[in-house]
């Protein structure tokens, strides 16, 4: 069991949930973050100052997969995310030690595999 | 309209003049009100945007009305257009204009509050995806070519009014110009890139329902104003825009209900309009009874509409013309069935038996979509020819926001750093104290 963690553009996101869904991975966690990789700093102005926006809007997917389907996962987050410029994101893969299901207490790969219906 | 006034009126009323004060400074209100509804109803990354193109008609189309607008819509009583004899403001004074009792001046700017909501109006068909610098373009010419052009055929006495067409406060310029100039530029510009393919949802339900609330409470000065005066007709209108919206209301609750099992707050927010829309032509024209059956009645087709445009391949974004081109037909036509002398000391309806308004209703019902939609289709096509009406699909994805003004709506702040780049930041000149 992995978990994979995936930092993508926010304007990617949707084109991601979709690689997703199709590559059939369907237990995820999402959430918006801020951060700063190699990309170009973005200056807005706000009654004529202007600032340099340091950090940049980013959506964290969270994916806890059995072995099997680490790889789609990293397909569908690439190609969902993909855009060729500087600041596309970064995908993780940890090692997970353990996985319970709440409601039941189903352990490890039995927990990350969704239940359908 | 000009039918109302007495002719013999040549002095200034300050009672009046009074009254026309407050209702032109509540209609330029509605511009504002308009401008956090369309905000709440898209992404956060157009909200700034979608507000500031309402707030660009107040530049473009005020400057463009004082110019050659009002002239044209209101200097004589050509069939077409009117004459070039008040452009730059000349003659536009503290006399009373003609067949009112309010002063010239107070009567431009009146009905300069009205052109400015209504190029406000039509950017509701093309946000979250039209480049600024075109828009303002765009909203410039069409204040004239379209919104003035109707304006002299329905209020300064062109044909529209001549053949004894009924419109008491804009049904034909305001509600169907920019509900059928709105079908228009979707057309021209395109759907959102993600149209059909995602949900593209409305960001915040609360500023639509601020921004309908404040749109009713200018509606009073609109509807309530377009009698130029204080007598009986703005009365009725006044009262009438308190109950029709009111019935709107009930009716798109039931719909809702019948329909979802729930009744939406973005549902009513767009019935508030439906209901200010269909009593703007009727206002002062029919009883209260009336205009209470007719805030049902115009809930009905606009209801079918805004359920059924989503499911077409026109993204006319934030339906002008369900909520302004259909409801403003609907009161319109309305008009020619329920019209009642003994209300407004003007005409009858084929309810109370003239057949004939009917038909000057229907003309218009008729003419004003045919222009305002071919029009604004021409205008659109050959300033596309000029120049990119839209940015790129990346442009799209970032927001326009960002894009187009370098400002966010709900920017943290976090990590950002000041520029001090220029040199009139670098000088640090002594700032003189108060003594």
């Amino acid at each position: 069991m992995k978990l994979v963690i995936g930092i993508v553009r926010p304007d990617k996101a949707n084109d991601v949930l979709e690689a997703l869904y199709r590559a059939e991975v369907r237990g995820f966690s999402m959430s918006r973050v801020q951060g700063h990789g190699g990309e170009l700093d973005r200056v807005e102005t706000y009654r004529g100052m202007r600032v340099k926006m340091g950090l940049s809007e980013k959506v964290r997917f969270e994916i806890a997969v059995s072995d099997e389907f680490v790889q789609p996962t990293i397909d569908a987050l690439c190609s969902g995310g993909q855009t060729d410029e500087v600041g596309d994101g970064k995908i993780f893969v940890v090692p997970l030690e353990r996985v319970v299901r709440i409601r039941t207490g189903e352990k490890d790969d039995l927990a990350v595999t969704p239940v359908s219906a | 309209m000009t039918s109302l006034m007495s002719a013999a009126a040549t002095a200034v009323d300050t009672g009046d003049t009074a009254w026309m004060l407050v209702a032109t400074a509540l209609v330029m209100f509605m511009t504002i009100g308009l401008g956090i509804f369309y905000a709440g109803l898209v992404r956060a990354k157009n909200s700034l945007n979608t507000f500031m193109m309402c707030i660009a008609a107040l530049a473009v189309a005020t400057i463009m009305w004082a110019l050659v607008g009002y002239s044209l819509a209101f200097d004589g009583d050509a069939k077409i257009l009117g004459g070039l004899g008040h452009a730059f403001l000349s003659g536009v004074g503290f006399e009373p204009r003609d067949g009112t009792t309010i002063p010239h001046l107070v009567f431009f700017a009146f009905q300069g509050t009205f052109c400015i909501i209504t190029t406000a109006l039509v950017s509701g068909a093309v946000v979250e995806r039209m480049r600024f610098g075109p828009f303002l373009i765009f909203a410039a010419l069409w204040s004239v070519l379209v919104y003035a052009v109707l304006a002299h055929w329905a209020f300064g006495g062109g044909w529209l009014a001549q053949q004894g067409t009924l419109d008491f406060a804009g049904g034909v310029p305001v509600e169907m110009g920019s509900g059928f100039a709105a079908l228009a530029a979707a057309l021209v510009v395109g759907a959102r890139k993600d149209y059909g393919r995602q949900a593209l949802l409305p960001h915040n339900a609360v500023y639509c329902l601020l921004g309908a609330g404040m749109l009713w409470f200018g509606w009073f000065g609109f509807n309530g104003g377009s009698g130029f005066n204080t007598g009986n007709a703005s009365v009725l209108a006044f009262t009438n825009t308190l109950l029709t919206p009111a019935c709107t209301l009930l009716t798109w609750f039931i719909i809702d209900l019948l329909r979802n099992r729930q009744i939406t707050a973005i549902g009513a927010a767009t019935a508030i309009i439906v209901g200010c829309v269909g009593i703007t032509p009727a206002g002062g024209f029919v009883s209260p009874i009336w205009a209470m059956v007719l805030g049902v009645i115009v809930a009905l087709p606009c209801y079918f509409v805004v359920a059924w445009r989503p499911r077409t391949r026109v993204d006319e974004t934030l339906d002008v013309l369900a909520a302004h081109g259909v409801a403003g037909l609907t009161g319109i036509v309305f008009i020619g069935f329920f019209a009642q002398k003994g209300w407004n000391g003007v005409a009858d309806g084929l309810f109370y038996g003239d057949a004939g308004q009917l038909g000057s209703q229907l003309v218009a019902a008729l003419a004003a979509p045919v222009y305002a939609f071919g029009m604004t289709y021409v205008l659109l096509r050959v300033l596309g020819a000029l120049m990119p009406l839209r940015g790129t699909d990346k442009e799209e994805a970032i927001g326009m926001d960002i894009i187009h003004h370098g400002e966010e709506a709900y920017v943290t702040g976090e990590g950002a750093i000041l520029v001090i780049s220029e040199p009139s930041h670098d000088e640090r000149k002594p700032v003189k104290q108060p003594a």
